[in-house]
């Protein structure tokens, strides 16, 4: 697989011998090491998914110390339960601009996402409550509805016929029906307007790409001869199932959890606004969103916080599946920089003196 | 072929079914749908109502046997009545299926034609700073919920620019720098060649950019939009020029000569048209021009003749269709000014309520001015992340056509760049992109609830959450029904249409 860009310099260059260099190239930085291995290096080396890991890991730090989250203390002064004093100028106290350049200086203040004087809410720890809830949902919904894809994928997978229609087909019949209409009649005929419940809900219904996916895994996979012959070794399917074919589906697994974590949140938001997601007295950013989108034009603190921090955070999933994606590809490979290829074209002139064979895979002068 | 689309849709069949079954238990479990009632104060009448609805609903046989009577009227072709407006919920829905479609249709065109032509140029130009400029943004835009952005939108786009609008319509200076250095990052990014090369084509584009604005801000031009004769040939030219380098190549003299021809007969035709817009226009007489404009084409094409007629003959058509659009803007905008300044308008032309203005009364001309001041803010929350879902589709695509065997072998054979690209690579990109296309339309009616609810469009999406929250089985029950249906049917046809493009698939027996 080499580049084929027209205007590549690498591709004009030297075609062929271009491509088995850079397969020398990444063979040797793969020697000896393990599947795992090779996965966690080019993880690693994607900055995109570590700048992302790093900013959501913030981000969770940020809400899980700010207000305290069960036996963590909090070092915010307000609590997302306090009745804050009014204050006549409820906008932001938080200044990012120094001193010296005419600014108020680096500071937090008293309200650094503003000020809500109708309800008597401090905005910051609004948004760090909502912060939570968020998380806390897409957690259980991403447990919930990982562990059910799996098995309902694994089955029809393996066994294929008539558990593999009846499967599919009641997968098919969750697909039609609405989530919101889920969600709503939960609320209605259950009372189930919670953080907990409605995370329970939606992991019980947002499982089904998951479930395709990994059935499309499992029937190539248990074709292969490991399968055979772990079946002539005496395992039993459950084993065949767990030990042998689920692990070569854990990149497939991993990767399709992160995005549904941050569809999650976006549907968990979605409802909210729509009036159908979590309620009071549980606080989420969707609801966050929804309560205030009418001050947006005088108060748009009110609606800007809470969106940047889904924003934020979906965006953060986004990166860290994509670095993933990346990392678990077999067919992926890093495109090696011109730096590394002229390091390699020097060792190979190098080697030329002692080894002439080699002369024609070098890279030429360009 | 026959027995594989049987087999799906009687299977699909009884997915809907098994579907409906459960939606309506849920539904007639979430509530009574007699609660709206106790706002009834007269209690002789509120009984009167109690007993109507309850006879019309069955509300007093079990929830599964009263499935079985609603599947039965439904099969008869009535959808029952609504428990809230006790009107058949038929009426209703047929009109709110056209006002969805209105909404959709603009924003699926709209952002799978931008998706395409983002997702081809980053394939193309794959890790340049274009290419990871456009990564970063799918991906932001991917991330964004609907109904916050489209607040956003709502506020800049029916307060802001209405004000700015009315004020001075003139551009700031930041403005300018703004645009400009936009414009300098994504021409200089998307250029090729070398250093130089990318320099001056830089210095053209935000030439180009700043020139326009310029124009725009010192006329007021959006005050007062329109193309005029001139405008309307330097694009006719530039149309008939790049529908040949894409379509056909601009060495290919028959081609070209009769695209050029084709933007003659237009341009020639330009002032007649003017007549027969103004003479009892409607979408139907349009529809007719669009038809005509294409046929004059085709038969301009074959008229050049040559060995390829029918390629001469795509290249006219394409030309003739897209000048038409041309003139078709430059006709609606001729009405802009009566329509912003019209009694019920008064100057504040974006819209940010309702698909139409009831009071407006007015020509063709002026509905699709009204049409175009309330699509645009939604069909731009819409198209933000369908844009970024079409960008990634088609370049993740576009690069797994572009690394296979056949495109290194045509390559070698000599053909030309163009032909290698569009006739080897686009057409085959396109193949998975055809059958993505069709699941969304099957998921558009359906899909647009938060839209619509943010806009405040009486349409699908409105009728089903009013349904749920009036917790009104019927409304809920047709709406869920058009919405399963489209999507299994749309989801077979992107199945047939995979078939149909691409000869290596093949149905099972």
């Amino acid at each position: 697989m080499s580049i084929l860009v027209p205007s590549d310099p690498l591709h004009d260059a030297g075609g062929p011998p271009v491509s088995l260099d850079e397969q020398t190239l990444e063979q040797k930085e793969v020697a000896g090491l393990s599947q795992g291995q090779i996965v966690r290096r080019r993880f690693l080396r994607h900055k995109g998914a570590m700048f992302a890991l790093i900013v959501l890991g913030l981000i969770v730090l940020l809400a899980a110390t700010s207000i305290g989250w069960g036996p963590i203390p909090g070092w915010w002064k307000y609590s997302h339960t306090a009745l804050v004093p009014p204050n006549p100028d409820q906008s932001p106290t938080m200044s990012l601009r120094p001193t010296w350049l005419g600014g108020a200086g680096v500071q937090f203040g008293d309200h650094p996402f503003g000020l809500d004087n109708e309800r008597g809410k401090d905005i910051f720890a609004l948004t760090m409550k909502g912060v939570q809830t968020t998380l806390t949902v897409i957690l259980v919904l991403g447990l919930l509805s990982t562990t059910i894809g799996i098995m309902v994928g694994a089955l029809a997978g393996y066994f294929g016929r008539l558990a593999d229609s009846v499967l599919m087909r009641f997968t098919d019949m969750i697909i039609t029906i609405p989530v919101i209409l889920i969600a709503a009649v939960a609320g209605y005929a259950f009372d189930a307007r919670g953080m907990w419940s409605l995370s329970l809900v939606l992991g019980l219904f947002l499982w089904t790409g998951l479930s395709r996916l990994v059935r499309a895994e499992f029937l190539a996979l248990r074709e292969r001869e490991f399968v055979d012959a772990a079946r002539v070794a005496g395992a039993s399917s459950a084993r065949i199932i767990f030990k042998h074919i689920l692990p070569n589906t854990v990149g497939t697994i991993v990767v399709s959890t992160t995005l549904l974590m941050g569809a999650g949140i976006l549907i968990e938001a979605a409802l909210g606004f729509l009036g159908f997601g979590i309620q009071a007295p549980d606080v989420s950013l969707g609801t966050l969103v929804n309560d205030y989108d009418g001050a947006y034009s005088s108060r748009p603190w009110l609606f800007l916080w809470p969106g940047v921090f889904i924003v934020a955070i979906v965006l953060c999933l986004q990166f860290i599946g994509d670095g993933l994606r990346d990392a678990f590809d077999p067919r992926q490979k890093r495109i090696p920089k011109r730096k590394d290829l002229e390091q390699e074209n020097i060792r190979g002139e190098a080697d030329m003196i002692n080894a002439p064979r080699r002369a024609g895979m070098g890279f030429g002068p360009q | 072929m026959f027995a594989f689309i049987m087999r799906r849709l009687l299977a699909s069949f009884f997915v809907v079914l098994g579907a409906s079954f459960i939606v309506y238990l849920l539904m007639a479990n979430s509530g009574d749908p007699l609660d709206f009632t106790m706002n009834i104060t007269n209690p002789t009448q509120r009984a009167q109502v109690v007993r109507s609805v309850t006879d019309a609903l069955n509300l007093d046989t079990h929830p599964v046997a009263r499935y079985f009577l609603w599947l039965g009227d439904v099969f008869r072709g009535d959808l029952g009545m609504s428990a809230l407006s006790q009107q058949p919920v038929l009426d209703d829905l047929g009109g709110r299926i056209l006002i969805t479609l209105k909404l959709v249709t603009a924003a699926l065109v709209l952002s799978v034609t931008t998706g395409v032509t983002i997702g081809i140029v980053t394939a193309l130009r794959q890790y340049s700073g274009f290419d990871y400029l456009v990564t970063f943004f799918t991906f932001v835009f991917f991330s964004l919920p609907v109904f916050w952005v489209a607040v956003i939108i709502k506020s800049f786009g029916g307060i802001n620019f209405n004000d700015w609008l009315r004020d001075n319509a003139q551009f700031s200076t930041t403005f300018f720098v703004v645009a400009a250095v936009i414009a300098a990052v994504v021409v200089y990014s998307c250029a090729g060649g070398r250093l130089v090369r990318k320099l001056a084509v830089t210095a053209i584009g935000v030439g180009v950019v700043l020139g326009l604005l310029t124009y725009v801000s010192v006329t007021r031009w959006l005050r007062n939009p329109g193309l005029g004769p001139v405008v309307i040939g330097l694009c006719a030219l530039a149309i008939a020029v790049g529908v040949t380098a894409i379509v056909a190549g601009l060495r290919n003299v028959k081609a070209r000569n009769s695209a050029l021809t084709t933007a003659a007969i237009a341009i020639v035709l330009w002032f007649p048209l003017q007549a027969v817009f103004d003479d009892g226009m409607s979408i139907w007489k349009l529809f007719g021009l669009a038809v005509i404009a294409v046929v004059v084409g085709v038969a301009v094409g074959y008229a050049f003749g040559g060995f390829d007629k029918g390629l001469s003959a795509r290249t006219a058509a394409f030309t003739a269709f897209l000048i038409g659009v041309v003139i078709f803007v430059d006709r609606t905008m001729q009405s802009w000014d009566d329509y912003s300044s019209s009694s019920v308008i008064r100057n504040r032309p974006i819209k940010t309520i309702g698909d139409r203005e009831p009071r407006l009364d007015g020509d063709f001309w002026m509905t699709v001015n009204d049409t175009f001041s309330h699509l645009v803010l939604p069909t731009l929350a819409l198209m933000l992340i369908s844009v970024a879902s079409y960008t990634r589709y088609s370049r993740s695509s576009m690069l797994e056509v572009l690394n296979q065997d056949y495109i290194r072998t045509a390559r070698s054979k000599g053909l030309t760049e163009r032909t290698v690209l569009i006739r080897h690579g686009f057409r085959n990109a396109m193949i998975p992109l055809a059958t993505v296309v069709a699941f969304d339309v099957g998921g558009l009616l359906g899909g647009a609830v938060v839209t619509e609810t943010v806009f405040e469009w009486n349409a699908m999406g409105r009728m089903f959450t009013e349904g749920l929250q009036a917790k009104d089985p019927n409304p809920v029950m047709a709406v869920f029904l058009v919405v399963a249906i489209t999507a299994v049917v749309f989801n077979l046809l992107a199945d047939l249409t995979y078939v149909l493009l691409d000869p290596r698939i093949r149905i099972g027996d």
